[in-house]
C-alpha cells in the first residue's frame, strides 16, 4: 500500500492533557528565609539563587542597585575579586549576578558534588564585601565604554526610549542610564545600599536539580545566622508618568539601514483579571512564530525577520508591546500592518481552527516547559515573588483550554486601540 | 553517559534513538551534512536562505508549521559553515506528526516561487539586522576573508554580501536540494519518551520511501599553514577602537583541537583567566576582551577580541596580548590551572546534557563526526591532555607568522 502523505496523522488534542504541576518543597532557615527546593532531573547539577528586595527600585540614584549587584564579585576583607573568580571557576561553578526592577540576584550553578566547597564563600560574598575604589573605577571605565557602543543601536536606544514614554523617566521601569550617571557614583553610596538591601536585606532562597540531602543543613549553617529579615521594607510607590505625545520618530544613525520599531501601551499587573486571557490573545497577535503579525509582516511581506508582541514580565503594573526591525524602506507599512491586524481582531472574532491551535499551541509548550528543574523552580519563583501559587498555573491552563473567540473579541476592542499605544520608531 | 541505538534504513539515512522516559515530549532533529562551506563562491548565503525555504512547504503539505503547533510543537533550524540543523520538539503522543512533516520535506520541497521571493527578503533583513545595522557588524566578515585564502570558511553563513541572496534562483534551489538533503546525507535523531522499536517503524515508514540521492562528497581545498603574519587596517564609524586577531588551530577530530580549547579557556573563559586578570583588570588596556574559538570541523581559529580602553593604543593592545602569549608558550602550564579548565569542561557538559534537545542535537554532530559514541569519551580527551600538550600547542598556534591581526579604528 502507497503511503498516503496528504493524510494528517492522527494527533491528541494538547487540551485534552492533565498537566500537573510539580510540587515545591518549601521550608525556612533559623532566620526565616524561606527556602523554594525543587529536586528533579537526571543529571547531578544544582543550582541555587539569592533573590534580595535590591533592584533599582530601592535605589536613591541611578544605577547604585545595579552597580552594587555586579561588584559583589569584585572582593571581600579576604578575597580579591581574582581569588573570588577563580575559586568557583575551579570548581567549574558559575556565580552569576543580575539586577532586576524589584529585585537582585546571585545565582550559583554547580555540580552538586561542590556544593559544600562553593555556600561559604557565597556567604562572605553576603557578608564580607567591601567594594574597592579600583574595581570600580575599572567598571565606571568599561561600563561607560559599553554604553557609548550600545548608544550606536537603534534596538538599544528604541527600548529606552518605549520605557521611558510609557512609565516616565522617573519611574524604576522607564529610568536609564547615562555616562554621567557613572561618573556620579561613589563607594559609600554602594557599601549603604548592600549594607541595607543585601547584608540587613530581605532574601529569598531557591534551589533546584540533584539536591543532596545535607544541603537544608548547610544552607542554614551559612545563612540561616545572618542578620536577614530583620526589617520589614517599606513599600515604595511610584506614580507612572507617561509621555503625552503619543509619536515619535528618532534618526540615531543617518546611515542605518533599519528601522526598531516598538508600539506601547500601559497594561495592568498579573493580579488583573484581564492579565491571563490576554495572554492568549497576545499569542494569536504577535507571541509565537505562527501569530498574525509574523505571518502577514515576515511570512507574507518578508519586511523584517521577526516582529513580536509581548507583555513586560514586571510585577507592577505593566506595558504591552509590539517590537520589530524592519527595513527603513518598509517601516511606515509595517507599522500600518500592525494597526491592521489590531484591527481585526477587534472586528471578527477568532476562528476556531485558529484558536484550536493557538489552544493546543500554548498547552505543548506549558508541557515543555515543566520539564528539568531549572524550568520549574523559575516558574515557582515567579510565582512567589507575585504573590502567587499554583492556583495561578491550574487557572492559567483552564482559561487556555476554555477562554472563547468572543471573550478575546472583547479584550481586542478593550486593549488593541490604536489611540492607546505609543509609536516610536529609531533609524 | 548517553545511551542511544542507531540503525541504518536501506537508503542510507541514519537514526538514533535516545529514550527518556522522564520527559514527556519527544525530540525530532534532522540534521543534514551541508553548510556555508559547501557553497560557490559566486552564491554565498545559499545553505542559510535554503534553512529558510525549507518551511516554505513540502511537496504534499503546504505549511510546515501549521500543522505542528497544532500538534503542541514548536521548532527551529540552524546553519553553520559546516551543517544545517532541524529540530522540534513536541508532546511524545504526537511524534507521528513530526515525521511526517520532516519526511515530507527530505522527500521534496514545494519550490515555491513565492515563498522564495519573501524568504529573499527576509534573509535581507536578517542580515541588515546583524551585520550591518550594528556597530563593529562587519568584523567577522573582514576576518574571515584575511584568515583563509582558499578554504570557504572564508565567507560567514549569511553570505558574502546582500546580492547573492537577492539573486538566489529557484533552479538554484532545486539543485541545491537535490544535491544535499538526500537520506543519505542526512542523520535522524528522535530522543525523549519514545521507545526504538516504535521509531524504527515510524522510521522505516515515513523515511523508507524516499531515493537515497547520491552521497555528496566533499572535497574542499584545505587551507595551507600559513607562515607569514597578516594584517589589515580599517576604519569606522563606531565609537571605540576594536582589536581582533586570530591563528589557526586543528580541525574538530584532531588532537591539537583538545589543547586549543582548553588555552582559549587558560587564556580568556572568566573572571580569572590570564587575559582578563592581566589586561583588562591589572593594565587596564581593554574595556572587553574575549579568547574563544569556532569548533569547526575543518581546520578552525582561534580569536581573541576586545575593545580598546579610549586612549591606549593598537601596538600597546597588540604587544601586551603577544606578552601573555609568550608566557604560555615558555612556562608550562600549572596543574592546578590545568585542572580548573578541565573541571569546568565537566561542569559544561553536565549543563549542556540536562535538555533532551540538546542530547539529540549532540549526538547527530558527533555522528557527522564520524561516530556518535564519541559523545560519550570527550571528557576523558580533555582529561588527557597534558602540560606538555598545552605547550606544544601553544607554541605551534601562537606563532606570528600564523596570525591574522585586525585593527579596527574609530573614524575621528
Amino acid at each position: 500500500m502507497t503511503l498516503n502523505r496528504t493524510i494528517t496523522p492522527l494527533i491528541t488534542d494538547a487540551v485534552s492533557f492533565n498537566l500537573q504541576l510539580k510540587k515545591c518543597e518549601t521550608y525556612n532557615l533559623d532566620n526565616g528565609v524561606p527556602v523554594y527546593s525543587m529536586n528533579a532531573g537526571a543529571q547531578e547539577v544544582l543550582m541555587i539563587e539569592w533573590v534580595f528586595y535590591a533592584g533599582n527600585w530601592y535605589e536613591q540614584k541611578n544605577i547604585v542597585a545595579a552597580t552594587t549587584n555586579f561588584m559583589l564579585k569584585n572582593g571581600t576583607h579576604k578575597k580579591t575579586a581574582f581569588d573570588i573568580n577563580e575559586y568557583f571557576e575551579f570548581y567549574g561553578a558559575y556565580l552569576n549576578r543580575t539586577c532586576y526592577n524589584e529585585t537582585a540576584t546571585i545565582t550559583l550553578h554547580c555540580l552538586s558534588k561542590h556544593i559544600h566547597e562553593l555556600l561559604p564563600v557565597v556567604a562572605e560574598i553576603l557578608t564580607e564585601s567591601i567594594f574597592p575604589e579600583e574595581e570600580l573605577n575599572i567598571y565606571r571605565v568599561n561600563q561607560k565604554q559599553r554604553l557609548e557602543v550600545n548608544l550606536k543601536k537603534c534596538d538599544f536606544i528604541a527600548n529606552r526610549l518605549i520605557d521611558e514614554y510609557v512609565y516616565g523617566i522617573h519611574h524604576p521601569y522607564g529610568k536609564y542610564t547615562s555616562t554621567l550617571d557613572y561618573d556620579q557614583l561613589n563607594k559609600e553610596e554602594l557599601i549603604a545600599f548592600y549594607e541595607k538591601f543585601y547584608k540587613e536585606g530581605n532574601c529569598t532562597i531557591f534551589t533546584a536539580g540533584q539536591i543532596p540531602a545535607d544541603l537544608s543543613t548547610a544552607l542554614n549553617k551559612w545563612f540561616g545566622h545572618l542578620p536577614f529579615q530583620k526589617k520589614d521594607i517599606t513599600p515604595i510607590q511610584y506614580i507612572q508618568q507617561p509621555a503625552t505625545e503619543k509619536k515619535y520618530h528618532i534618526i540615531n544613525d543617518p546611515a542605518g539601514v533599519q528601522a526598531a520599531i516598538r508600539i506601547a501601551r500601559p497594561f495592568p499587573n498579573k493580579h488583573h483579571p484581564d492579565f491571563q486571557k490576554v495572554q492568549i490573545l497576545n499569542n494569536i497577535f504577535g507571541g509565537f512564530f505562527g501569530s498574525r503579525l509574523m505571518s502577514n509582516i515576515r511570512e507574507e511581506k518578508g519586511y523584517t525577520y521577526g516582529i513580536h508582541s509581548y507583555i513586560q514580565n514586571h510585577i507592577h503594573d505593566t506595558a504591552w508591546l509590539i517590537s520589530t526591525e524592519a527595513g527603513k524602506e518598509v517601516c511606515a507599512p509595517t507599522i500600518e500592518e500592525v494597526y491592521k491586524e489590531m484591527q481585526i481582531l477587534c472586528n471578527e472574532p477568532i476562528e476556531e481552527d485558529e484558536l484550536s491551535l493557538v489552544r493546543n499551541y500554548m498547552i505543548g509548550s506549558v508541557l515543555g516547559e515543566l520539564d528539568g528543574p531549572f524550568q520549574l523552580i523559575a516558574r515557582w519563583k515567579n510565582y512567589v515573588l507575585n504573590e502567587m501559587d499554583e492556583t495561578y498555573f491550574y487557572k492559567s491552563v483552564e482559561l487556555i483550554k476554555t477562554t472563547s473567540a468572543e471573550e478575546l473579541q472583547e479584550l481586542a476592542k478593550k486593549y488593541l486601540t490604536p489611540e492607546s499605544f505609543y509609536e516610536l520608531t529609531v533609524i | 553517559m548517553i545511551e542511544y541505538n542507531r540503525f541504518v534504513l536501506d537508503n542510507g539515512l541514519t537514526v538514533l534513538v535516545h529514550e527518556d522516559q522522564a520527559t514527556p515530549m519527544a525530540v525530532v532533529n534532522v540534521l543534514y551534512d551541508v553548510g556555508a562551506r559547501d557553497e560557490q563562491e559566486d552564491k554565498t548565503g545559499f545553505a542559510h536562505l535554503f534553512e529558510h525555504l525549507m518551511f516554505g512547504g513540502s511537496v504534499h503539505i503546504p505549511d510546515y508549521d501549521e500543522p505542528l503547533q497544532r500538534a503542541g510543537g514548536d521548532n527551529n533550524a540552524y546553519t553553520t559553515n559546516d551543517l544545517t540543523n532541524y529540530y522540534c520538539q513536541l508532546p511524545a503522543q504526537n511524534i507521528e506528526t513530526a515525521f511526517w512533516l520532516e519526511s515530507d520535506r527530505m522527500l521534496s520541497l514545494a519550490f515555491s516561487e513565492k515563498s522564495l521571493a519573501v524568504q529573499r527578503k527576509v534573509v535581507c533583513e536578517e542580515f541588515k539586522e546583524h551585520y550591518l545595522n550594528k556597530p563593529y557588524g562587519d568584523v567577522w566578515h573582514k576576518m574571515r576573508e584575511l584568515a583563509y585564502t582558499v578554504h570557504p570558511y572564508r565567507w560567514m553563513t549569511i553570505g558574502k554580501e546582500l546580492s547573492h541572496v537577492e539573486n538566489a534562483h529557484i533552479n538554484d534551489v532545486k539543485a541545491f536540494f537535490f544535491n544535499h538533503y538526500r537520506p543519505v546525507n542526512a542523520i535522524l535523531v528522535v530522543a525523549g519518551n519514545v521507545k526504538t522499536e516504535a521509531v524504527k517503524q515510524l522510521a522505516a515508514k515515513w523515511f523508507g520511501p524516499i531515493p537515497m540521492g547520491e552521497k555528496y562528497i566533499r572535497n574542499l581545498p584545505q587551507e595551507p599553514k600559513q607562515n607569514e603574519a597578516r594584517k589589515l587596517i580599517i576604519e569606522a564609524a563606531v565609537p571605540v577602537d576594536a582589536f581582533v586577531k586570530t591563528w589557526h588551530m586543528d580541525a574538530r577530530l584532531e588532537k591539537g583541537y583538545y589543547a586549543a580549547d582548553l588555552l582559549t579557556e587558560i587564556l580568556g573563559g572568566g573572571g580569572s583567566s590570564r587575559l582578563y586578570q592581566a589586561i583588562v583588570k591589572e593594565k587596564k588596556l581593554f574595556s572587553n576582551l574575549d579568547c574563544y574559538h569556532f569548533g569547526s570541523m575543518d581546520g578552525g581559529l582561534i580569536s581573541i577580541e576586545g575593545k580598546l580602553v579610549k586612549g591606549v593604543t593598537m601596538e600597546q593592545a597588540d604587544s601586551a596580548i603577544t606578552e601573555e602569549l609568550d608566557k604560555i608558550k615558555e612556562t608550562l602550564v600549572a596543574e592546578n590551572e590545568l585542572q580548573k579548565v578541565i573541571n569546568k569542561t565537566e561542569s559544561v557538559i553536565a549543563f549542556e546534557d540536562m535538555s533532551v534537545m540538546s542530547r539529540a542535537s549532540s549526538l547527530a554532530m558527533y555522528e557527522l563526526l564520524g561516530d556518535a559514541s564519541l559523545m560519550n569519551t570527550e571528557l576523558n580527551k580533555y582529561q588527557e591532555v597534558t602540560p606538555n600538550d598545552l605547550h606544544h600547542y601553544a607554541n605551534d598556534i601562537f606563532r606570528e607568522g600564523n596570525s591574522n591581526t585586525l585593527y579596527y579604528y574609530a573614524k575621528q
